[in-house]
């Protein structure tokens, strides 16, 4: 479905941030990325999804090469990232922006059906600014709620962990648990929780750069702590 | 009517073929269209141009209707119209002036409109600005003075939907205690469009509040100019935000200003003037959106 080949990125100051990584994410497949902070994960997603342009390789999805498309282009291709920080918006309301993202009108069911998914329950959010009078919480499920909306093939998600309560994060996990089951999506997730990582089919480590482990969860799993510390525990939600 | 004036009408007035209400039309400088209910009177000025409009006792929600439009160049138009609001009513009041000009010269509209609210009345006042036509200058002067008595509340909503060349704004407001005053302006310029745009509020009573917002998007080579002042005279609230959106080589100047002259006055004002955030125009094209479909929804929401 993804195939991400020799792609290298370096920093405005000449860091090597992304250094000829490859991977491949199978039709269908859940394939979840962690290492430790400052290894290039986020890069790699925003290069994925065309934020950022890389210095060599290329990127194809389901075969085409997407390398020279832009974001817009990639996104109607059906590639859709959940930021690791949300925007906010002065003026939009929660539903437009899901509507918007949707590419539709939704009915207030299937607004709160999206939010529900993400943890966010309750008509009344339909109706709120997605400004700063949201939690930093309530933006990040709202950032996936975008996502969810977007009936994309390939869906990219940038810690969706982070700022999320230790209540929410159960659902969280339900979430991606939930996707997989559904199928029909490739998904490729970058994570520090333990939780999140062992829903995966498939776990690649990255460190400064490059990827140094690559393997099932139960595999990868155990040696994290050992090899790489940092990786797979996060602090804010217990495991 | 002819179809000029009717579209103009949709725009500024959200005209859809007939008023409900009392209504007054005016048209290149002459009353067209006018008609009194039970609750309002609706009369011409004696000596000036203009009307006077009583919306009395009684009055429960009433839509009042007094659009102008200007359907070509070479016309100067000025009105005025005082509004006097019994104590307790409530109404609606739909104005605002749409001009159209393609005879290549200039056209004008100056509304000097006053609002009188008797204690305890409600009012929502409905003020839309909108041009359309070729190259020649199109200009408005609107100017607004309130006077709200005790408990009187008006909200005041009022935009400048572009196609007008040269806009200079002026809203007065004077409050006694308890009343209160929201007002909302929303104001785009493109091309080589100039806007000004001042607010005078003084808060005279105990418990009176103001809160006023300005919404300001200036694309182009268009300037805008933003002015507030709000004078605590008693215990009261005022607060004074304007945000504004700046594109290319538009230029936006923002002076907020307070006068505290009670120790229990408190007041507030933000002003934020910025382009549209990057990151806000990456997140809507991994949405799916092109640049320029990012932007229009940015503003459209930021104007909303």
């Amino acid at each position: 479905m993804l195939e991400v080949r020799d792609i290298s990125w370096q920093a405005p100051g000449g860091e090597q941030v992304l250094d000829r990584v490859s991977l491949h994410v199978k039709a269908g497949g859940f394939t979840a990325v962690t290492g430790p902070n400052g290894s290039g994960k986020s890069t790699l997603l925003k290069i994925i999804a065309g934020l950022e342009r890389p210095a060599g390789g290329e990127i194809l999805l389901e075969g085409e090469d997407i390398s020279s498309l832009d974001v817009t282009a990639r996104a109607q291709k059906g590639v859709c990232l959940a930021f690791q920080q949300p925007v906010r918006f002065k003026g939009f309301t929660v539903g437009r922006l899901l509507e918007l993202a949707a590419g539709r009108t939704l009915s207030q069911e299937q607004a709160c059906a999206l939010l529900a998914q993400a943890g966010l329950c309750g008509r009344e959010y339909l109706g709120r600014q997605a400004d700063g009078s949201l939690s930093g919480g309530e933006m990040k499920r709202l950032e996936i709620s975008t996502v969810l909306a977007r009936k994309g093939r390939l869906l990219l998600f940038d810690e969706p962990e982070a700022g999320i309560d230790l209540w929410s994060f159960s659902g969280l996990v339900s979430v991606f648990k939930a996707l997989k089951r559904q199928g029909g999506k490739s998904l490729l997730l970058v994570s520090h929780q333990e939780r999140l990582l062992e829903t995966a089919d498939e776990i690649l480590v990255l460190e400064k750069g490059r990827i140094t482990e690559q393997g099932p969860p139960a595999k990868v799993l155990p040696r994290l702590s050992l090899s790489c510390p940092g990786c797979g525990r996060g602090e804010a939600v217990p495991l | 009517m002819n179809s000029i004036t009717k579209k103009l009408l949709e725009t500024v007035a959200g005209w859809k073929g007939k008023w409900e209400g009392a209504c007054s039309l005016r048209e290149n400088g002459a009353c067209v269209e006018m008609r009194s209910t039970r609750f309002v009177e609706i009369a011409p000025k004696e000596g000036l141009p203009g009307l006077d409009i009583h919306i009395l006792p009684g009055c429960a929600g009433e839509t009042v209707a007094v659009p102008a439009c200007i359907t070509d160049g070479g016309i100067d138009d000025l009105v005025y119209n005082d509004f006097h609001i019994a104590a307790g009513a409530r109404a609606t009041i739909v104005a605002g002036c749409g001009i159209h000009t393609e005879n290549g010269e200039p056209a004008r509209h100056s509304g000097i409109h006053r609002f009188f609210l008797g204690p305890g009345a409600q009012v929502r006042y409905v003020e839309k600005h909108a041009g359309s036509g070729d190259e020649a200058l199109r200009a408005i002067s609107p100017e607004t003075e309130i006077y709200l008595e005790e408990s009187a509340l008006l909200e005041m909503d009022t935009a400048q939907l572009g196609g007008v060349g040269r806009a200079s704004r002026s809203t007065k407001a004077v409050l006694a205690a308890g009343a209160r005053l929201f007002l909302v302006e929303r104001l785009v310029t493109q091309g080589r469009e100039q806007a000004k745009s001042a607010f005078t509020v003084r808060l005279d009573g105990a418990g009176a509040a103001a809160e006023l917002a300005s919404r300001a998007v200036a694309r182009a080579y268009s300037r805008q100019s933003f002015s507030s002042r709000i004078t605590g005279n008693a215990p009261c609230k005022g607060h004074s935000a304007c945000d504004a959106l700046v594109s290319e080589r538009a230029q936006v100047d923002a002076a907020p200003s307070l006068c505290a002259r009670h120790a229990e006055a408190a007041l507030i004002h933000e002003a934020a003037i910025g382009r549209i955030a990057g990151e806000q125009i990456l997140k809507l094209r991994t949405l799916g959106l092109s640049q320029a479909e990012a932007e229009q929804a940015i503003i459209e929401g930021f104007l909303s």
